[in-house]
């Protein structure tokens, strides 16, 4: 990919510069300009948001604010501790509990919505289905509904008098609590999964329409049937988006924010830490501990960059 | 399959002669089978429909009425309009004005940081200079960056500068797609031809102008993708807005809600507004989704094909 590109923009070097004329100069001149002009509203602001932030993170979570007096009114210094945040955050059990609750919930979630996702894209795509586009928009369509909003839909078909789910299995005499403390993380993965199925589904089903339509004609003339298909073309084919999907999902996971944070209202189960998000997020605005709360946002950044890299070498090693 | 590539090619051609001018991409169909698989895409369906079914029926009814009638079926009293101007009423019409902040944040933050993923993306690629590929690793980074690790160490930042609690603090990190300059760059290596560049530039034309007059029109298909992409991350971002914005007539939509919600438990009219007002929320979500969709299949998948 590189090669090709570094080929291509050679070759337009090499062809600006070849015309010896004055003007020329003044050409390449303009042609060394130009990508820095393109580039520089989209660098600048990408310093301002990502590259200073994460330097600001960094930076305040080796450095710690002591207030001199009782109510810090002799003033506040600012001195380098090296790791004592990390240890801090380490050393906090609610946090680690939270890290080891989005990891449960990832090892069970993205699979069985990547699994979904997949069914369903093959399903689609496969002939026996009727009406294939009317049901793709109908899985999609929860994408485009905020997390908070989904959530506030789900909470209220969770909730205890106001939802129909719970009266119904009351009567055939099953008791659910969705907000007690062992149920609580599954309704809430349920909301991720109805939120992002469709979303997943609709990129694996992009790579299947790229599957060249002599590969089936080929397979159905070896006499090959539909699950043949699906398991010796279709499957090896789509995973790349396969791995590509799972990857987004496991970075989504671990920033698991606001469904939690909504749910707290109705189940005493979520405390302020439940997810590490809601920790950094605690720690920053309920303790005001910002040196802190920077400690645990670049952990969360780590692990995520982490999880991200082990799948990608695990997925690689398999496919060679 | 155990057939070795060559094999399979072969069979390939020779299927393409026996006149399959019409490759039949489907794994294979039966009557009962089409039965089958269509009523457990349809059990799926209901699946994904029934929150909204829910919110729909809910927005009709009294506050009183929500609790003691059932949740799948209407109550004798249709409160629908009384509700729903309620919404729009409560706090001097405040629902409305968050409408327009997500319209606000939404729309002009996908559509500049679309041209400016797309002016980056293009420089990257068809230009051959010192830092070009440092850059690009250090963009791509920022895609594996999770969003709200960024949004706290952000917050400080601006409140430093004094932007905190202004519509800057959402609007500006909403220009910045890395994902859209990462698809661009791609596409206009794929796509943009440098002949065609070194044409433009034979006749005359500037560097600028190549680029809005050539490259812009060409990477329309990949700009589409980014656009909507940008538009949907936007609309549906929490962290961000609920950490920079203090005063509630500058939230987006959901931002609203959730403090609505947050008020049932105290103040149970709140039931009705939030219920009224997410439905309000979905109805053009929906309708946008369902249009859109097919937009969604081009560049998706680009990245990750090559």
């Amino acid at each position: 990919m590189t090669d090709a590109r570094t080929d291509a923009s050679d070759t337009a070097r090499l062809r600006s510069q070849t015309p010896s004329t004055s003007r020329s100069a003044v050409r390449t001149g303009a042609v060394a300009r130009a990508p820095w002009i393109l580039l520089a509203p989209f660098l600048a602001l990408f310093v301002l948001t990502f590259i200073l932030p994460i330097l600001v993170a960094v930076g305040s979570s080796f450095m710690k604010v002591t207030r001199k007096g009782l109510f810090g009114e002799a003033g506040v210094t600012e001195s380098f501790v090296w790791f004592d945040n990390y240890a801090q955050a380490l050393g906090d059990g609610n946090f680690l509990a939270s890290i080891g609750r989005v990891l449960l919930f990832g090892v069970v979630q993205v699979p069985v919505m990547i699994v979904v996702a997949t069914v369903l894209a093959l399903l689609l795509e496969s002939a026996s289905a009727k009406w294939p586009g009317a049901f793709r928009a109908m899985y999609f369509m929860p994408y485009g509904v905020p997390g908070v909003i989904a959530t506030i839909l789900w909470a209220f078909l969770y909730v205890p008098g106001l939802s129909p789910i719970v009266d119904v299995a009351g009567l055939v005499g099953i008791e659910i609590d969705f907000f007690a403390p062992e149920t609580v993380l599954w309704s809430i993965a349920n909301i991720i999964t109805w939120t992002y199925v469709g979303y997943n589904m609709l990129i694996i089903i992009a790579q299947l329409k790229a599957i060249p339509g002599e590969l089936y004609e080929a397979a159905r003339t070896d006499g090959a049937g539909p699950w043949r298909i699906a398991f010796d073309i279709q499957l090896p084919l789509i995973a790349p988006a396969l791995v590509l999907t799972t990857v987004f999902s496991i970075i989504g996971t671990l920033q698991l924010f606001a469904e939690p944070q909504l749910l707290a209202t109705f189940s005493p189960a979520i405390d302020s830490q439940y997810t590490p998000n809601l920790s950094a997020f605690t720690t920053a605005f309920a303790y005001n501990d910002y040196n802190v709360a920077a400690a645990q946002a670049v952990l969360i950044a780590l692990v995520a960059f982490l999880l991200s890299f082990a799948f990608l070498r695990l997925t690689n090693r398999k496919n060679k | 399959m155990n057939q070795d590539p060559t094999t399979t090619r072969a069979i390939a051609l020779r299927g393409a002669k026996n006149g399959a001018v019409n490759p039949d991409r489907s794994a294979g169909r039966s009557r009962g089978s089409t039965i089958l698989v269509t009523s457990i895409l349809a059990l799926v369906a209901l699946y994904f429909l029934v929150p909204i079914y829910w919110v729909v029926i809910a927005a009709t009814k009294t506050s009183e009425d929500l609790f003691s009638t059932f949740g799948f079926w209407f109550a004798p009293t249709f409160a629908l309009w009384d509700n729903l101007g309620n919404v729009l009423t409560y706090d001097d019409g405040i629902f409305v004005r968050w409408f327009f902040n997500s319209v606000l944040y939404a729309g002009v933050g996908a559509v500049l940081a679309t041209y400016l993923a797309a002016a980056g993306g293009y420089a990257l690629a068809k230009y051959r200079f010192r830092g070009n590929n440092a850059i690009f690793a250090t963009v791509l980074g920022g895609v594996l960056v999770p969003g709200t690790a960024t949004a706290l160490p952000l917050f400080l930042l601006f409140s430093q500068m004094g932007l905190s609690n202004t519509y800057w603090s959402v609007l500006l990190p909403s220009l910045v797609s890395p994902f859209g300059l990462f698809l661009c760059r791609i596409y206009a290596q794929a796509t943009v031809d440098d002949a065609l560049l070194e044409a433009a530039r034979l006749d005359g034309a500037g560097e600028l102008r190549i680029f809005h007059g050539v490259g812009l029109r060409i990477l329309t298909p990949a700009l589409v993708t980014v656009f909507l992409f940008q538009l949907v991350g936007i609309w549906n971002n929490y962290f961000l807005p609920l950490i920079m914005l203090a005063d509630s007539s500058l939230y987006p939509v959901p931002l609203g809600l959730s403090n609505w919600l947050g008020q049932t438990t105290r103040l149970p009219e709140f039931y009705g507004y939030t219920t009224g007002g997410v439905l309000l929320s979905i109805i053009p979500l929906a309708i946008a989704m369902i249009v859109l969709q097919r937009f969604w299949r081009g560049g998706l998948t680009e990245g990750s094909v090559k």
